[in-house]
Order: C-alpha cells, then sequence, then structure tokens
C-alpha cells in the first residue's frame, strides 16, 4: 500500500540517488575495503593485509600520532577562541543599528573568501623577511617578539589558527546574534528587578538561553577544524616537519605522495571514527550542562 | 566597560579592513616595491600585474572553467536535491525517514574519508581533466546538505495545500512545480548561494581530478602560482582579486542572503 502510493515520488529520488550511489556510497564503502589491503593505488596486483595497516597506525607511527595531536591543539585553539570571540563580539552587536548590520557584514566578510586566498593574505602577515605582523612589531619596537611563524616548529599550528578564527568568527557570531536575539526581554526585566548584576544575567539568563546557539557554533566549530584541509594545504603544506600536519592532509599525502593508497584508506577510516566520537562526546557534554541549567 | 567595547569591535574591524586594503595595493606594486612599504600607497596605480596575469597565464580559461563548473554544479544540486528533498517529505511511513537518512549520512563524512577511492573511480571512468567529472562529484558532494536545509524548509509547508491540489486531481509533479518549489523560494534561494561559495571556492577536488592547465579552476591556478610565483605577492594577490571578485561583488548587493545561506549550509563545516 504504502509503496504503491510512493511510486512516482520514487522517480524524483532517481536522478540524485544514482549519483550519490557512485560518487559517494561506492567509494566510501570502497575506503573500508582499501583499508585491509596494502594496494599502491598503481600496481593491478595488491594483498589482503586484514588488519595490519591499523595495527601499524594505532600502535607504530610517530607521524600519524603528530598529525592528530596537531589536530587536537588546532581544533582546542579555535574552538575556545573562536566560540569566546563570535560570543563576545555578538553581544555588542546584537542591536539592530546600522553600524551594527555593517559591521556583523564586515566580520562576516572573510567567509566568502576561498581558503586558498586567505591563505595567500596570511602567508603575507606571517612573511618572516617582508611580513606584516613583524614589520608592525618592528614599528612598536617589539622586535623581540619576531617569529617566523609559519616556519617555526613550536608555534605553526597556533598561526594557522589564528587564520582559521579570523576566517570564521563572523560567520559563527551570526548564529549567536540569532540566538541572542530570540531572548525574551522580560527575562532581564525580572533579573533587573531581582538585582542580578551583569556577571548574574550572563549566568543565569544569557549563557541557559543561548546554550542550543552555542551547541551549534561549538559543533561547526569543530567540524570546520578538522576540515581544514584547503587552509593548511595552501598555507604550509603540513611542514615544517610535520609541525602542522593534520590528519586530513596526512591522508592526502600518504596516498598522493607516497602512494600508499591501502595504509591511506585506513587513516581515513580512523580519521572518520575519531570525527564520529568527538561529535557524541561533544553533543554529550553540552546537553549535560544544560540539563544541569 | 564601553571603552573596552569599542575598542575591541575597532581592533577587530582593522583585523579585517587592513589585510584587505595591503592585498588590494600590493597589486599595483612591484615587488621591490613592497619590499620597502608594506602597507604603504603604491607610488601609482599601476596596473601591469592585472595586464601580465591575463596575458602571461591562461587567466580567462580558469575564469571560465571556474564558472562553468559552478554554474553547472549549482543548478544541478539544486534540481536534485529539491526534487529529493519533495519527495522525502511527501513519501509515506518509514520509508522516506530512511531515504533521508541515507542522504543526510553524506554530510557527516568528511571528503578526505573517500577521497582515495573516488580518486580512483573518477579515473577508471577516464573522467580526470575533465569537467564534467568535476561538476558530477560536486553535486554528489554537496547534495546531502541542499536535501538536508530544503527538505526542513519543505516540511514546513502545509499538508492541506497539497491535499487540495491532490482533489483537484493534481500529480505529484504538479505539486513539485506549482507549490513545493515556489513556496521554498526563500530557502532555495539561500541554499544556491551556499553552493555558489562553495563550488567557486572548492581547492580538493580539482587538485585531486585536474592536472592539466585547460581544465584549471581558480582555486587551483592560484595555488600553483604559489609554486610559480613563491612570494610574488603582487602577483598573487592580483590572482587573489580575480578570484574573489565575482563573490564580492554578490556579497554586496546580496549581503542578507549570503549570510543566511552560508549560515545554514554550516552544517557541512
Amino acid at each position: 500500500m504504502n509503496f504503491r502510493k510512493n511510486k512516482s515520488l520514487f522517480l524524483f529520488l532517481l536522478p540524485g540517488l544514482i549519483l550519490y550511489t557512485i560518487f559517494f556510497i561506492v567509494p566510501t564503502v570502497n575506503a573500508l575495503i582499501y583499508s585491509f589491503t596494502d594496494w599502491d593505488g598503481i600496481s593491478p596486483e595488491f594483498n589482503v593485509v586484514g588488519i595490519e595497516n591499523y595495527v601499524q597506525l594505532v600502535t607504530n607511527d610517530s607521524i600519524f600520532l603528530k598529525a592528530f595531536v596537531n589536530n587536537i591543539k588546532f581544533m582546542l585553539f579555535v574552538l575556545i577562541f573562536q566560540t569566546l570571540f563570535s560570543l563576545i563580539f555578538a553581544m555588542f552587536l546584537i542591536k539592530n543599528t546600522k553600524t551594527n548590520i555593517f559591521l556583523r557584514a564586515l566580520y562576516f566578510f572573510p567567509t566568502i573568501l576561498s581558503s586558498v586566498s586567505v591563505a595567500f593574505i596570511w602567508t603575507f602577515i606571517y612573511d618572516p623577511n617582508m611580513g606584516m605582523l613583524n614589520s608592525v612589531l618592528s614599528t612598536l619596537n617589539l622586535d623581540f617578539l619576531q617569529q617566523n611563524w609559519l616556519g617555526n616548529e613550536n608555534i605553526a599550528i597556533y598561526s594557522i589558527a589564528v587564520t582559521q578564527v579570523w576566517f570564521h568568527t563572523g560567520q559563527m557570531l551570526i548564529i549567536f546574534v540569532a540566538g541572542l536575539q530570540a531572548i525574551p526581554k522580560d527575562l532581564y526585566e525580572v533579573a533587573d528587578m531581582e538585582g542580578a548584576g551583569r556577571w548574574s544575567r550572563f549566568r543565569f539568563v544569557t549563557w541557559p538561553m543561548i546554550a542550543p546557539s552555542a551547541t551549534i557554533v561549538m559543533a561547526y566549530t569543530t567540524i570546520q577544524s578538522f576540515k581544514a584541509f584547503d587552509l593548511i594545504f595552501a598555507m604550509t603544506r603540513g611542514g615544517p616537519n610535520y609541525s602542522t600536519e593534520i590528519l586530513a592532509t596526512l591522508i592526502y599525502s600518504t596516498a598522493f605522495r607516497s602512494f600508499e593508497f591501502g595504509y591511506a584508506s585506513a587513516q581515513s577510516v580512523l580519521f572518520m571514527i575519531v570525527i564520529a566520537v568527538i561529535t557524541v562526546i561533544q553533543f554529550r557534554l553540552l546537553r549535560a550542562s544544560r540539563v544541569q541549567e | 566597560m564601553k571603552t573596552i567595547k569599542y575598542i575591541l569591535v575597532i581592533a577587530f574591524a582593522l583585523m579585517v579592513i587592513i589585510p584587505l586594503i595591503a592585498v588590494i595595493f600590493t597589486t599595483f606594486k612591484s615587488t621591490a616595491e613592497v619590499f620597502s612599504s608594506i602597507l604603504g600607497l603604491p607610488e601609482s596605480f599601476r596596473v601591469d600585474n592585472y595586464i601580465s596575469i591575463f596575458v602571461d597565464q591562461p587567466m580567462a580559461r580558469y575564469f571560465m572553467n571556474s564558472v562553468i563548473v559552478t554554474l553547472f554544479s549549482v543548478v544541478f544540486t539544486l534540481l536534485f536535491a529539491s526534487l529529493i528533498a519533495y519527495a522525502v517529505t511527501r513519501m509515506f511511513g518509514w520509508i522516506g525517514v530512511v531515504f533521508f537518512s541515507l542522504f543526510t549520512f553524506g554530510m557527516m563524512v568528511p571528503a578526505q574519508v573517500n577521497m582515495i577511492p573516488l580518486y580512483q573511480l573518477v579515473f577508471d571512468l577516464g573522467l580526470t581533466n575533465s569537467l564534467l567529472g568535476l561538476i558530477l562529484v560536486n553535486i554528489s558532494v554537496t547534495m546531502p546538505v541542499a536535501i538536508f536545509i530544503l527538505s526542513g524548509f519543505m516540511k514546513s509547508i502545509p499538508k492541506s495545500l497539497f491535499e487540495a491540489a491532490r482533489i483537484d486531481g493534481g500529480s505529484e509533479w504538479q505539486m513539485y512545480r506549482k507549490i513545493a518549489i515556489p513556496l521554498s523560494m526563500p530557502s532555495l534561494a539561500a541554499t544556491a548561494i551556499f553552493l555558489f561559495v562553495m563550488h567557486w571556492n572548492d581547492l580538493l577536488y580539482p587538485l585531486l581530478f585536474i592536472t592539466k592547465n585547460e581544465y584549471k579552476t581558480l582555486p587551483l591556478a592560484l595555488l600553483e602560482f604559489q609554486g610559480e610565483f613563491a612570494t610574488n605577492y603582487p602577483m598573487l594577490f592580483t590572482g587573489v582579486i580575480i578570484a574573489s571578485a565575482p563573490m564580492v561583488i554578490a556579497y554586496l548587493f546580496l549581503q542578507r542572503y549570503f549570510v543566511a545561506g552560508i549560515t545554514a549550509g554550516s552544517v557541512k563545516g
């Protein structure tokens, strides 16, 4: 009965479903299959090696571990600063005045640029010889703070994280503005009557009310920071000495520079698992914090 | 408190404005001039870099490729995704939910997870170094998020409208065209803008599938300028300006739609 009623609707699914099956479902399943082989991507033959790739990755691959740690560093930095800045600026610019609307549009502007363009702009800012940042520091007589921002292994990943924050804060700000504007005014009136200070107003009215927006912002930010492939690839290609390599860029270079398709596929499967786990943890944590309110 | 607020707001505004002005100024400078004054005004607004990028590089070709790939990808993603969104919201029982989940699963999987088998597949189909290959992959990859946004909107269309049309003997196709699509225009517009930005700026798929100059899109071409020009920032930034111009011009006129569209599409990350 259901099927008969749905019959003509199945035709609607068809064109999209065919493409989606060929170019998404099949490759995704294949990634899993490749991950159990030692295929190099070129030769017609390969061996099935079972879980050997996974064992190697988890127990004996310092570069994979480094990329994973970099990913976490990058994510935490971006998560903290992007959420903080976008929330603070959203609170500053909450009213729909002409100036505020202009400023929101200005802050949002970097979002429409391509990652490659943003990468070039920030490579110029960070350039050790004629970069904007170092010359500004020098003008301010702060020469001792000058750095090779993208060449110093210890700080390169954070330099790119700053770029990422610049890139997407304006986007997250919009989500917070929508959340803040939806808070009923009378809640603040009640808080004022009870004599609540600035902090209490935030803690007991604003924060619980924008928790849903915060969940969304933090979820997007996390996923974005795991997918920052374009930006990192265009800024450093993962170097120097793997210091800015994240999982996404490592998978690319394992597959298309070292031609270890099987091994790189195992990396992708683990990458997928990491993303799934982080997403679940994040939703749990944020849900728990909301229940407490 | 007020003072701190103003300082922060202005500081962030400057952090966006200053680099952008520096980029524009740099395109009118020679490399030597950049060295001597990074933030200064160019000595004159000479357009040598703009001329040389079009004369010495197949910039017009790259630009056209980007236009073709983006246009076809956006139009067909919207068409297929709106058909699917309509079907899954209209289907009776669990079957609609199953298809909806199947399609939206695609949003959760980062592109790097299946890029290796995808590369192999595109290669086997003879679609590397072809704009068609890029378009087909683009459609398949962005359909999930478009379905997600559109079906969210279509669910809010009152069922009674469809019931009335059905009683008048309307077919599903007519209801899709005469009711669902016209009523979904705001979300179609938002999705279209999100897709435009996404496809126009995409680097990964051209990087995977395209090696010949004839088929390169702007982001890939820019990336390769980096190898050719190293720290010749005037040339790099001239490329940046040309690659960004269409989006920036559109943003100036359609700001509200950009903000709505990109925010809706943020799910994709």
